[in-house]
């Protein structure tokens, strides 16, 4: 088991994710994986009208247990396919600890270490 | 965020192409087929003449290392086995799909015997040739129509009122002299990091879910990059999008009265005094006119038309005139009216009496990268005058004076309605144009109009069911990555580089040039597709001063851009101050319409058909029909085949309000019938926050995994909401078409009410039984 330190992960700013299935797609082409199957799933939440009039709207994709951090890309001095071709550019990759520092400074940002 | 780049793509930065083990790694621009409007940036991965893979190219400022959906499955489209792959030639009845292999020798012989048989016997006018949205057949399809048919018969796949983009285009045009877009830094090959480019304080986007849709200019991801540095947004949109969501001012407007929303806007901006006196002054023409007319739709009176509060139609003007920035970006519901030319001009106000055209952050005038536009006119000067004056729909001034060189469709309709007056059409060339599953409205009349010629000729991808129903030959077409090909269209100029061969299928250049020889060599004087791009780039956009091989291992040329050219005379070909337009200045009342007899001031209709120019009719269709709208997975007609694209998104959706939808009986996940007086078809329904009067039909569905031959033709008509639209109702101009602004009702599916489907009403049972007018 790794330790904190030298662990990777995804972080997302999830105020700007459009669900645009770019993330889902990256995945699965690069993965050659079948129908149905994914290494990252986007969720949804909303639309739904708040009290102040505004609405929340939300989309997170979630790794799923078939999310490898792209290791072989990685290897290879690339980042991980959905992090290189999120539309909104709101993915990032890096060590867990790194990620964190860059999670302190922005609200709706939610991290993920799959492995 | 900043846009990162990789250790690897660091390592191979200026490089072109590169060896990566076994592959080759090659550095282009991708502009469809398939794909979209836009050219972005892509690494192609290739081994044995084949593409393997497919990344964005981070070093590619158009779309700074990402692809969407689309481009990142374009292995699975370029080595489908369904693809075309050699010519096919009918050999049953038109229809019925059944075809004998031929070469490309056959086909061309074939070709040319008709094309010349039917130029002696009706005369050249009499061939039409088509393509739909224009991508990278955008210069090629027009060149053949002129140069090697020598017909005038250029037209865009039977787009009622041509709308799309041209009604904004020809507005734009008379009013400002130039194309204008939103500002999101696209001229810069630095981008937000120019120095000179601010971010907009405001984004306008009308009648667009930009970050889905994808127009020429701009990506819609870039909003989205200028939301994060802090640009508010105003979206006019009848459905709640993510984009509305997020918007300070969401205007939910009745589909069809976008032309009373922005002369009202226009209005609240001028009574209360936040017009930008100055720029008004010096550079514009017809204000007080302007003024005087938008008076006449007050917010009051806006808000009962378009459905939109009158406090939100005021608060909207006042946050996009007091922004320090305002871009504007839209989409075809401008168009998508009788009256979208003035929809176009009164939204074309708002950002000049706010003085935000051509200024950073605002409305950025983009011209064509060297001047090199490559369009719909290009060869069409080779034809005599009294072959020109031949065009179908010629008599509309706007056609006469230059502003559109496309024959009109509606009008090309009704010819052949009318049993060929002043002259008979028969033949149809449709390159990459698919008009039965959508782009023509009133799909089953487009049915019977592409069937009544007597040579038709398709060039596109896969078998689609325009082709089964109606052509004579089968011709495939090469993808972008087997293609040497050149973008052209706004900014950056860009190379299109062949990395890979797939089958008989050839590019639009080699297929157009080889034959264009056969027909006209004179007019064909390249030696191959390579040669004529190389003379494009040097002679079109000798600017440049770069050869096409160059151009290719650059990969994209940026022109030089400014802001403020009006004050600086680098506008207008006398290089005074200026705009490029008659009076130098940006026409608010415009001079040429007036001069034409049209009305040169914006004006507001109802749609032909709607709750209140139709009531008797909306008792019985009380709901408005709007559709049109884009998905991430397709593009128009494209990408059913695909099975990664259909996984995301397998059925054709309609969009309904739950509440409306309750009170139908009906719910999410159901298959509805959207009916009127013109026909019906199916979709599944997808509850969203769309105003509970409003529903939202997808377009462009066929099922390629269904028959293909007749009575089913992939099922074409079933969930075709264009078996609801209708040609022919166009604004003064020409331009403008209700396809958003429809009446239906809908009702549940049963096993009961759908004995017969749509396909086999109209393929063997001679359409609905309407007659239209
Ligand atoms: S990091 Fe790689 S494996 Fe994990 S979700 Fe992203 S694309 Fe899939
Ligand atoms: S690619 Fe980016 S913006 Fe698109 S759904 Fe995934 S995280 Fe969201
Ligand atoms: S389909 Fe997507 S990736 Fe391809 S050119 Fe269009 S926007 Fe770019």
């Amino acid at each position: 088991m790794s330790t904190n330190n030298e662990r990777y992960g995804l972080l997302i700013d999830y105020d700007f994710c459009t669900g645009c299935h770019t993330c889902e797609t990256a995945c699965k082409v690069e993965h050659k994986l079948t129908h149905g199957q994914w290494g990252i799933k986007l969720s949804q939440d909303g639309p739904r009208k708040l009290e102040n009039g505004r609405y929340e709207f939300t989309y997170v994709p979630i790794p799923t247990s078939l999310c490898d951090l792209c290791e072989d890309l990685v290897k290879a001095g690339k980042f991980p396919t959905c992090v290189a071709h999120c539309q909104a550019d709101v993915m990032s990759y890096g060590l867990v600890k790194d990620l964190a520092k860059k999670m302190a400074a922005k609200p709706k940002m939610v991290l993920f270490a799959p492995k | 965020m900043a846009y990162e780049i990789s250790e690897y793509y660091q390592k191979h930065k200026g490089e072109s192409q590169w060896q990566d083990g076994e592959y080759t790694c090659t550095r282009t621009t991708m502009w469809t087929g398939p794909g979209c409007h836009n050219g972005c940036g892509v690494v192609y991965y290739t081994k044995n003449g084949k593409v393997e893979k497919v990344e964005g190219d981070p070093y590619n400022p158009f779309n700074l290392g990402k692809l969407c959906m689309r481009c990142l499955n374009y292995v699975e489209a370029a080595s489908s086995p369904e693809r075309l792959k050699w010519p096919l030639k009918r050999v049953g009845e038109r229809g019925e799909n059944k075809w004998e292999r031929i070469s490309w020798d056959e086909a061309y012989d074939l070709i040319v015997k008709e094309v010349r048989r039917i130029q002696s016997k009706y005369g050249p006018e009499s061939i039409v040739a088509m393509e739909g949205t224009g991508r990278n057949v955008i210069w090629q399809v027009p060149y053949l129509c002129y140069a090697g048919f020598g017909s005038p018969n250029f037209t865009l796949g039977f787009l009622s009122g041509e709308s799309c983009s041209m009604p904004r285009l020809v507005t734009e045009a008379v009013i400002q002299g130039d194309f204008s877009f939103g500002d999101y830094s696209a001229h810069f090959p630095d981008r937000y990091d120019n120095p000179t480019w601010k971010v907009p304080g405001v984004i306008l986007i009308w009648g667009q879910n930009a970050i889905i849709s994808n127009p020429d200019s701009s990506l819609g991801h870039w909003i989205v990059e200028c939301m994060k540095r802090g640009s508010k947004l105003i979206v006019v949109d009848p459905m709640l999008t993510w984009l509305a969501a997020k918007a300070d001012y969401w205007l939910q407007v009745r589909p069809g009265t976008d032309a009373a929303l922005a002369m009202a806007m226009n209005d609240v901006i001028i009574k209360e005094d936040l017009y930008d006196h100055d720029f008004v002054e010096k550079w514009t023409v017809g204000f007080d006119e302007f003024a005087e007319r938008v008076a006449t739709m007050p917010a009051e009176r806006a808000a009962e038309i378009t459905w939109v509060p009158k406090d939100i139609i005021e608060g909207a003007a006042r946050l996009f005139a007091k922004a320090d920035g305002a871009a504007t970006t839209w989409g075809v519901s401008v168009d998508m009216a009788v009256a979208g030319v003035s929809a176009a001009h009164a939204i074309t106000g708002l950002w000049s009496i706010t003085g935000n055209l051509d200024k950073p952050g605002g409305q950025s005038i983009i011209q064509y990268a060297y001047d090199l536009g490559m369009a719909y006119d290009y060869g069409l000067e080779i034809l005599s005058e009294e072959v020109k004056a031949k065009r179908i729909g010629n008599e509309l001034p706007l056609k006469q004076t230059g502003y559109g060189a496309t024959a009109h469709s509606d009008t090309l309709l009704k010819q052949i309605e009318n049993g060929g007056n002043p002259y008979p059409i028969k033949m149809f060339w449709f390159q990459s144009t698919n008009p039965i599953a959508n782009m023509g409205a009133e799909a089953p009349r487009i049915y019977k109009a592409i069937k009544s010629t007597e040579f038709n000729v398709v060039v596109d991808l896969f078998m689609t069911p325009t082709a089964v129903a109606c052509a004579d030959l089968v011709l495939p077409c090469a993808m972008s990555s087997e293609r040497w090909s050149n973008r052209n269209w706004w900014m950056p100029l860009a190379g299109i580089r062949k990395v890979a061969e797939y089958e008989e299928a050839k590019s639009d250049e080699q297929l157009i040039l080889e034959l264009g020889k056969r027909l006209n060599p004179e007019m064909f004087p390249w030696k191959d597709d390579k040669e004529w791009n190389d003379w494009i780039i040097k002679e079109q956009g000798s600017k440049a001063g770069i050869t096409y091989d160059q151009l290719n291992d650059m990969i994209y040329s940026y022109d030089h851009f400014e802001y403020y050219r009006y004050e600086k005379g680098l506008l207008r070909r006398d290089g005074l101050p200026g705009f490029n337009t008659l009076s130098g200045k940006v026409e608010l009342k415009i001079g040429l319409f007036e001069s034409w007899g049209l009305d040169p001031l914006p004006w507001y209709q109802e749609p032909p058909e709607s709750p209140y120019s139709t009531p008797e009719l909306f008792k019985k269709y009380p709901l408005i029909l709007t559709t049109g709208h884009r998905s991430w997975e397709f593009f128009h007609s494209e990408h059913r085949q695909l099975k990664l694209n259909r996984e995301f998104h397998p059925d054709p959706l309609i969009k309904i309000n739950p509440e409306t939808a309750a009170k139908y009986g009906i719910k999410e996940g159901d298959w509805v019938w959207v009916e009127n007086y013109r026909g019906r078809f199916k979709q599944k329904v997808k509850f969203e926050e769309l105003h509970p009067l409003v529903v939202n039909a997808e377009h462009g569905w066929w099922f390629p995994e269904m028959e293909g031959a007749e009575p089913t033709l992939f099922g074409v008509f079933d969930s075709n909401s264009n078996n609801l639209t209708t040609m022919c109702q166009n604004g003064p101009t020409g331009y403008g078409a209700p396809y958003k602004n429809q009446l239906c009702k809908i009702y549940k599916v049963t096993e009961e009410n759908s004995k017969i489907l749509p396909s086999e009403q109209v393929t063997k049972l001679g359409g609905f039984n309407y007659v239209y007018k």
